[in-house]
């Protein structure tokens, strides 16, 4: 089933992908629902900013229900897709192993934790989030969260092959969205055919 | 129509376009939630987006606490399925398939001329973010400090969120 695992070059969060390390002999085991349900509930609230490495971790790993190579495989798609890459994989492991129910059950298991949090400091917020206190906390960390974003975006874009020819396609997209503030579907349309057309037409060169 | 209603339609749009998950939409859900609609101020944006950089979870929850800001409990469940659905289904139609199409020229490209466009969204959410909290300079240190810090050390997200914590804490941002 899977064939030579292709990590999908320079996609977000795809990075941590060449560290993998290979331990095929196992045989998965199959999870039944319940299985499905807390799996992802554990993974969903280990992570801070980002919970792909502790799915890996669950599903490679410590319960092994998929081998590395099979879990590269189908992250393919859930990388290529756009939205969040892990609820896409839930859906993926979920239904691989208890069907359309599973499809369900997996992705749920991993957000209502979270969701549950959030909107328990959501009523935290709404309660005493207009203290001068908590405007100074928010501040301090939305400034932290700033610069966590600007360093992602320097990673990612040093990720970036080809640099010359692909980094003006990041300055257009900062243009339109953040300068002119044009709307982001036409803007991904258009760029994607801009900047997907050139890729392709440099592969074909290769 | 209703704004829950108006709310998820929104959401299921900006779904599909989100390349780079929810962190790369912060933009776009700002130029809807903040400029088009009205539904929040600037302040409780940059307010929500720093909630969901302290709480555990996938980055999608950020659009939970805007759905709820917005329109209570019916919202945060509105928007959350709205950025999760239309991929979820799509993939679960398409997993069986992938291996027919990934690798081929046309997927190859798009995974690549996707990045920069990725890269480039992330960059106007930090902008976004630092424009919407009309950072002073202090801010401004602490986002460089960040981001220095961030690029040279290896340490747990976590340490910055406390630390920008309890600078703001103090009044020093």
């Amino acid at each position: 089933m899977a064939k030579a695992c292709r990590p999908t070059p320079n996609r977000p969060s795809s990075g941590w992908i060449t560290e993998l390390s290979v331990s095929p002999e196992e045989s998965p085991s199959r999870p039944d629902l319940r299985a499905l349900f807390w799996g992802f509930s554990a993974v969903g609230l280990s992570g801070f900013g980002g919970v792909l490495p502790f799915a890996r971790r669950m599903l490679v790993d410590e319960k092994r229900w998929m081998t590395a190579e099979e879990f590269n495989a189908q992250l393919g798609l859930c990388q290529f897709l756009p939205g969040p890459n892990v609820v896409n994989l839930a859906v993926v492991v979920g239904k691989r192993y208890q069907g359309v129910v599973g499809a369900i059950v997996a992705p749920l298991g991993m957000l209502a934790g979270p969701f549950l949090i959030v909107l328990l400091l959501a009523l935290l917020y709404d309660r005493y989030g207009s203290l001068p206190l908590a405007h100074g906390m928010l501040r301090g960390i939305a400034a932290v969260g700033c610069g966590l974003l600007f360093s992602m975006a320097w990673r990612m874009g040093g990720a970036i092959r080809d640099k010359r020819l692909f980094l003006p396609f990041t300055v257009l997209t900062v243009a339109a969205i953040a300068w002119l503030r044009w709307p982001m579907p036409a803007v991904m349309i258009t760029g994607l055919a801009l900047s997907g057309g050139v890729a392709y037409w440099r592969l074909g060169r290769r | 129509m209703s704004m829950v209603a108006e709310l998820f339609l929104e959401f299921v749009l900006l779904a599909c376009v989100a390349f780079g998950g929810a962190t790369a939409l912060l933009p776009e859900m700002h130029r809807v939630v903040v400029e088009n609609h009205h539904w929040l101020d600037d302040t409780t944006f940059t307010h929500l987006y720093a909630i969901a950089q302290s709480a555990p979870g996938p980055n999608v929850l950020v659009v939970t606490l805007i759905g709820w800001e917005v329109a209570g409990l019916a919202g945060a469940v509105a928007t959350t399925l709205a950025m999760c659905l239309p991929m979820s289904i799509l993939i679960y139609l398409l997993i069986d398939r992938w291996e027919s199409f990934s690798g081929k020229r046309w997927q190859k490209a798009v995974s690549l001329g996707v990045a920069p466009l990725a890269v480039g969204l992330i960059f106007s959410g930090a902008t976004l973010i630092a424009q919407a909290a009309s950072f002073g300079w202090a801010a401004w240190a602490l986002v460089i400090a960040t981001v220095v810090a961030n690029l040279r050390l290896k340490l747990h997200p976590l340490w910055f969120i406390g630390v920008g914590a309890a600078l703001g804490l103090l009044g020093l941002v």
